[in-house]
């Protein structure tokens, strides 16, 4: 079990705040979420959690053991993977496993079961120099590399920014896998719609946590009805819908338009729109995705 | 529709790789271009050759009616270009940076000034006129790196992944400001790794193992794939590509 | 006639460059690590160069033996202590003595008046006397002779005007430990300790810090890998490859430059294990506030071998420098292997000869070494 208690972290003299008074508890065997843009202080959480950097206020336990007090133990028994896929470029995929197996005094035999299914796709090119992979198979690497010594706990510090669409949906079956091993695992991902495959989530900008929950919890509390609206022309809609004296809210999302109406005002909107000039107006009631939801929560 | 970009079998080689292979395309005026393809797939090359940095090994292309062996430097007084990385000077402040572009872009000072004042304005950046760019927050950064890269009013804008890792809002007024120099006639040639973005474009190419495996608008490529967003059109294709390793 | 065209493109052209320019002095005012190499580095190196570093040899510490005690001896031995280019050490009695001075380095030139002296002068007009000179640094030593042969003339001429003949002393000079005058005793050891030093400080401090860029060094931190095996399987290399170095450093001196180890070559490897290893630490150090390989390189440089070059003793006799420069030399650790290089490998000299700056090198290893462990950051920041 992780919990953090009322973290603060500053930079640069206390002129730049990183995570204000950030407090969550993350349960053994979990697979959760830290979803959130750049800047939003993902990066710096872990690495207080992994012992790296001290916060300049709160406190935090890993199984029992405090970040501060207990680094040692802790560094003996999590796996990290940190932001940069971080390996060694000049060493071969089998070079690189050996050595991150024996810097935690192990064998690759030993836990090989743990990493068999991802190790098996990068097998064919085991004598080939990491710098040489694609991103996709960088990632698998320093995602065995992470395992390689069986960690109560896994972080990983968005391990899909930068890899193809194919290989992010591959190593997230990769991580249920892990889960159902027991392994408490703690991602980091901008990418909003990797939020639905964690157990819970929390979404997080300029270092404040905006809500914390199932994907499914999230998505229920959505305050109010969201619509989705589609025509012809997306754009030109926009600008006409935002003029619409009773809206809420209004965004373009792929080929239709998400809206939210003040009282009652989504009876009025169609034929505010074709006075507009828009024909062929579809407009449905949708169920929000956690993106509604972070822009909501960004609104307040 | 006239065309602005037009190419014909297209192809770029690196000793016996083959980068882009044959591509053959065309981009009109004003739309809102949607360049896809997986890592490796040999988007970042076809662009480098389109804008005039990579000299291909064979095939023709056209970009805003120069030829794009013999007339590069032409080339590059009527395009843009923006780069994931934000082309634009941290130690410089937001003023500076716009009229070091400016005259990079050949304007002259009075058109400059008159550019910097509308730009500020649109962004609401006016109280920032001062600020080194390393002190903006990262949305606004990128909306600036566009506007900077259509100060010299461009045929075509091209845009490389322009929106990674910045919120769901700033994303979307980035795409705002797309669409409005969409609609006053520059043709916006966008690369994007999300996928809902590839939805906001009039036609979207689709590249795999260096070739074009799709081209269409959104709506007829889920026509087409019987999928019901962009994203599962892409994974059906990229799924297919052998080149996953390089 | 340039068409119009072409006129506007050169316009153009020019509009441009001017910008670029423009963006670039902006740029270099608004980093000050930029500024402070391009103002701080030639104001230093004028005043440096101008004022504190000087190839002109004075204040050398030189020894008379006065056999012959009389009155023209009692004048020479004034005039040169006079002279702003000697510090009279002491006046011995002894060839044993002089030798053993010689040997301690603690005197570059000594003068032996023969007994006699005086009554051969006023007999024959003309009388001897010995130089010799210590010229394992054959520019001090050619100086110094030069500066007692000046002296020895003047007085002769001198001497003529009262005398009505000049009188003909002629100094015998005699080049201790390197009479060939040659070079490469002074700057073989100069460049072992340059070298060494560069190698051990600036690759370590380079490697250490490409680790923490490219990040591995995070996921090093977070395991169960003691901190210090980092820090001893970073130094190792290093260690090794400079010993190697050493040694083939002393096989081409010996080979080709005809200098071979006078002295006991345990004793000159034993000093240098202390010296790579004050080295190493000092890289390690460095790499502590380094983020970037270029920033560790640039430390390196400005930090260590700046100074090393200018303050260890072999481009520039540290007693010529002013008394702030002397002191701070003292710090420097490549001054004190240097002396002890030049003791064991010419003077072919044991440890009894070098146990004081053995001591110091040693007091420096341990020191910086215990330091750069305390500070080497078990964390990111």
């Amino acid at each position: 079990m992780i919990s953090i208690d009322n973290i603060t972290m500053t930079y640069n003299k206390g002129t730049v705040t990183a995570l204000k008074s950030i407090s969550l508890t993350i349960n053994t065997g979990e697979l959760f979420g830290l979803i959130g843009p750049d800047g939003a202080g993902k990066s710096s959480l872990f690495r207080i959690l992994t012992t790296l950097l001290l916060a300049d206020k709160g406190t935090a336990n890993i199984n029992g053991h405090d970040v501060v007090k207990d680094y040692r133990r802790i560094r003996n028994t999590v796996g990290y993977m940190p932001g940069r896929f971080s390996l060694y470029q000049d060493l071969t995929v089998e070079e690189n496993l050996e050595f991150f197996a024996t810097i935690f005094g192990t064998t690759i035999r030993e836990n090989y079961d743990l990493i068999k299914d991802i190790y098996i796709q990068i097998e064919p090119f085991k004598n080939r120099r990491a710098g040489a992979l694609s991103g996709g198979m960088k990632q698998k690497l320093a995602l065995c590399c992470a395992l390689i010594h069986k960690p109560e706990v896994l972080f990983l510090d968005e391990p899909t920014t930068g890899v193809d669409v194919v290989s992010r949906k591959e190593f997230w079956e990769m991580l249920k896998r892990l889960k159902a091993q027991g392994i408490t695992i703690l991602v980091s991902t901008p990418y909003m719609d990797e939020a639905n495959l964690c157990d819970r989530i929390a979404l997080i900008q300029k270092g404040e946590i905006l809500s914390i929950d199932t994907p499914a919890q999230v998505i229920a509390s959505f305050p109010v009805p969201l619509y989705a609206i589609i025509s012809s022309n997306p754009f030109s809609l926009l600008r006409d819908a935002r003029s619409y004296e009773w809206i809420d809210s209004c965004f373009a999302f792929g080929d239709s338009l998400h809206a939210t109406f003040k009282k009652g005002g989504e009876t009025g909107f169609i034929s505010f729109m074709e006075s507009k000039g828009h024909q062929d107006i579809q407009m449905n009631r949708f169920e929000p995705s956690i993106e509604d939801c972070f822009i909501r929560l960004l609104k307040n | 529709m006239e065309a602005v970009i037009t190419t014909e079998k297209l192809t770029k080689r690196f000793g016996h790789f083959t980068a882009a292979s044959e591509l053959t395309f065309e981009v009109y005026r004003g739309e809102i271009f949607g360049f896809l393809g997986a890592n490796g797939a040999g988007k970042t090359t076809a662009m480098r050759m389109l804008c005039g940095l990579l000299k291909p090994t064979s095939g023709k292309a056209n970009i805003a009616g120069y030829d794009i062996y013999t007339q590069t430097d032409k080339i590059k007084n009527k395009i843009g270009y923006m780069s994931q990385k934000f082309s634009l000077y941290d130690n410089l402040t937001v003023s500076e940076n716009i009229r070091f572009y400016g005259g990079i872009y050949g304007m002259n000072v009075p058109e400059i000034k008159a550019k910097t004042s509308e730009l500020l304005k649109d962004l609401n950046l006016e109280s920032e006129a001062k600020t080194l760019v390393s002190e903006l927050p990262l949305g606004w950064k990128q909306k600036l790196a566009f506007s900077v890269s259509v100060v010299h009013n461009p045929d075509i804008v091209f845009l490389d992944e322009p929106t990674g890792g910045v919120d769901p809002v700033a994303r979307r007024q980035f795409w705002d400001l797309i669409y409005y120099a969409s609609e006053k006639g520059v043709t916006v040639f966008v690369t994007t790794h999300y996928m809902d973005e590839a939805e906001y474009c009039n036609r979207v190419s689709i590249m795999v193992d260096g070739v074009i495996a799709a081209l269409d608008s959104p709506a007829n490529l889920k026509k087409q794939y019987a999928h019901d967003s962009m994203e599962d059109v892409f994974y059906d294709l990229a799924r297919k590509a052998k080149r996953k390793d390089d | 006639m340039i068409s119009p065209e072409r006129q506007n493109e050169k316009t153009t052209n020019m509009k441009q460059l001017y910008v670029f320019i423009r963006k670039e002095f902006l740029q270099v005012f608004r980093d000050r690590k930029t500024l402070l190499m391009l103002f701080g580095l030639p104001i230093a190196q004028i005043v440096l160069f101008g004022f504190a570093l000087s190839n002109e040899i004075k204040n050398s510490k030189i020894v008379i033996a006065d056999y012959s005690k009389d009155a023209v001896t009692q004048q020479l031995i004034s005039k040169i202590g006079a002279s702003r280019y000697f510090n009279i050490e002491e006046n011995l009695v002894n060839a044993a003595q002089i030798d053993a001075a010689f040997k301690k380095g603690t005197i570059k030139l000594a003068v032996i008046f023969p007994a006699g002296f005086g009554e051969e002068l006023i007999h024959t007009n003309k009388a001897t006397m010995q130089v010799i000179a210590d010229a394992s640094d054959p520019n001090v030593a050619t100086a110094t002779t030069n500066y007692i042969s000046q002296i020895v003339n003047d007085f002769n001429n001198h001497s003529a005007v009262a005398a009505g003949q000049p009188l003909q002393i002629v100094p015998q000079i005699r080049m201790l430990y390197n009479p060939e005058l040659r070079g490469a005793p002074n700057f073989v050891p100069g460049v072992m300790a340059l070298v060494l030093m560069l190698v051990c400080t600036m690759m370590t401090s380079v490697a250490i810090v490409k680790e923490k860029e490219l990040g591995t060094m995070e996921i090093l931190l977070v395991s169960p890998f003691k901190p210090i095996y980092i820090i001893i399987s970073k130094l190792t290399p290093y260690l090794i490859i400079s010993v190697l170095n050493l040694f083939i450093i002393l096989i081409l001196s010996d080979v080709f430059l005809d200098l071979p180890v006078r002295g006991s070559v345990l004793l000159l490897t034993f000093s240098s294990i202390l010296f790579i290893i004050t080295c190493l630490s000092i890289g390690l150090l460095l790499s502590i506030n380094a983020k970037t390989q270029q920033a560790a390189m640039a430390a390196s440089m400005m930090g260590m071998m700046l100074p090393t070059m200018l303050l260890t003793g072999f481009l520039f006799p540290i007693e010529n420098m002013p008394l702030v420069m002397q002191g701070l030399s003292n710090l420097v650790p490549s001054r004190w292997y240097f002396i002890i290089i030049k003791k064991v490998m010419l003077k072919g000299l044991g440890f009894s000869a070098v146990w004081k700056e053995s001591l110091i090198l040693m007091g420096m290893c341990v020191f910086l070494f215990t330091m750069s462990l305390r500070k080497f950051k078990i964390r990111l920041q």
